[in-house]
């Protein structure tokens, strides 16, 4: 049974057509790489995976659970799918001990002893252990969006969704992040990256989508991807972010 | 040009003014700011809710509040307030529910309409992607509210709360059309009884103004410990 398991999913935004029928699927242990156009509908379906967003028809599956069913318990759900975001979103009126403890505490009903505890390891293993009583707005973008993949991290995921967690990074701040991402791919994590470092998929990922137009186009083991996509378009789009 | 006023009046009638004028208002105006605040955060959250029944009522209401003098609603609650606790305890006659309890769930109701509409403002000023990262780490709709949302609002719309809240405390001498002693009320009492309006109604302006001042530094003081460092 795969990890994540998307089904004919369609969405519609009023009378727009942000997904059409798209189905793929994430093995446990693998990462796949996302990308595709500004606008294609990558962060829409990674939202889709723990329901942030609603899909109008289809089906998904995460570790067996059907997302998109009334009766699931989505908090539960999404305890446990840890999502990293393009803008960090860590809290900013919390320390950045709180904001590793926060959702444990109240989610996962752990002591605030132990959330601290397992929150502070996982920062040690971002190499922020020293930042533990600052406030997001005191680091830079690289650490924020560490302490965001640690805040997750905590909660003992058993797949990561990233979308886009360096785009709005200085370029300087790029590889530490990245770093932190392959780590967790070498230690078996199942991740979901919407991303345009081609470099990172080509070292990490197992398979790459290219979205176009809410469409999956090509959906392929990284050796064929990047040696020769079927799609125009995807070609295209290939040329254009490695020889920029 | 002093000589024919007799300040003495203010300084005889010292305990007077404040243990039964002052405190009136003063623990009127607390009160007030908490529920007030309280509901009128419940009332943009349903404003804001997705179910239509909740936005609906919550706009209804605060549109309501908003366009009519208070001093009307002073008079509404006042009359009906022991009706509508009759009714909630089923008893025959009229609830007694007294000139302070009265006058707290008057203006409570009444400022809740304008706290709502400031926190409705302060709500939307989250960006959305703080409640997406609070769900997806599995918080509900309270939890995230509660622990991400308002924290950030409420510090976000302070200053606009604060404003606020100078004109409700300001506002709470309305009471006197129900005849309550209130500050503005003793101090009218006592300048009636002794003929020394001038004198009172001036200290009344300065004791206001001094208060309205020192809420302002404790606010600020406030905002400077809770801000949000970015
Ligand atoms: N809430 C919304 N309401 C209406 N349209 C939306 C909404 N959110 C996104 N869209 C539209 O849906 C399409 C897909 O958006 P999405 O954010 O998924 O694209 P993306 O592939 O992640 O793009 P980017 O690379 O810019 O992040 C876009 O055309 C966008 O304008
Ligand atoms: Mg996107």
């Amino acid at each position: 049974m795969a990890m994540i398991e998307i089904k004919d999913v369609s969405k519609w935004y009023g009378s727009f057509q942000v997904l059409t029928d798209c189905t793929t699927s994430v093995e446990k242990g693998e990462v796949i790489v996302v990308c595709g156009p500004s606008g294609s509908g990558k962060s829409t379906l990674i939202k889709t995976v723990n329901a942030l967003e609603p899909v109008q028809k289809g089906d998904i599956f995460v570790d067996g659970v059907k997302v998109n069913d009334p009766k699931t318990n989505l908090p539960k759900l999404r305890a446990r799918v840890g999502m990293v975001f393009q803008h960090f979103e860590l809290f900013p009126h919390l320390t950045v001990r709180q904001n590793l403890s926060l959702a444990q505490t109240l989610v996962l009903g752990r002591a605030q002893r132990e959330a601290d505890e397992r929150g502070l390891r996982y920062l040690d293993r971002v190499g922020l252990a020293s930042h533990k009583d600052k406030f997001p707005g005191q680091l830079s973008g690289g650490q924020q969006q560490r302490v965001a993949i640690a805040r997750a991290l905590s909660m003992d995921p058993i797949c990561m969704l990233f979308d886009e967690p360096t785009s709005a990074l200085d370029p300087e701040m790029i590889n530490e992040v990245l770093e932190v991402m392959q780590q967790l791919a070498t230690e078996g994590m199942t991740m979901m990256v919407v991303t345009h470092e081609m470099g990172f998929a080509n070292r990490v990922a197992n398979r790459v989508i290219f979205m176009d137009a809410g469409h999956i186009v090509e959906d392929a083991p990284k050796a064929e991807f990047f040696g020769k996509p079927r799609s125009e378009r995807a070609q295209q789009f290939l040329a254009k972010i490695l020889h920029h | 040009m002093f000589g024919q006023f007799d300040f003495g009046v203010i300084t005889r009638n010292l305990p007077y003014l404040i243990k039964v004028g002052m405190m009136f208002t003063l623990e009127l105006t607390a009160l007030v700011i908490v529920l007030g605040i309280v509901f009128g955060t419940l009332l943009a959250m349903m404003r804001l809710s997705s179910i239509r029944v909740l936005s609906a009522f919550a706009t209804a209401y605060i549109n309501l509040m908003r366009s009519v003098p208070l001093v009307l609603v002073i008079f509404w609650f006042y009359f009906l307030v022991p009706y509508i606790g009759a009714w909630i305890i089923r008893s025959p006659t009229p609830v007694r529910v007294g000139a302070f309890l009265s006058s707290v769930i008057t203006y409570s109701m009444f400022e809740a309409a304008y706290y709502a509409e400031i926190m409705r403002a302060g709500i939307q000023s989250i960006p959305r992607g703080q409640v997406w990262a609070g769900y997806a780490l599995g918080l509900n709709y309270w939890q995230s509210m509660a622990r991400i949302v308002l924290p950030q609002a409420f510090r976000n719309m302070v200053p606009i709360l604060l404003t606020q809240t100078i004109v409700m405390f300001q506002d709470t001498s309305l009471v006197y059309v129900l005849s309550i002693t209130d500050f503005l009320g003793a101090a009218s009492k006592i300048a009636e009884r002794d003929g020394r309006y001038v004198e009172l109604y001036i200290f009344a302006a300065v004791v206001y103004f001094v208060i309205c001042v020192i809420i302002s530094v404790l606010v600020r003081r406030l905002q400077r410990r809770i801000a949000v460092i970015r």
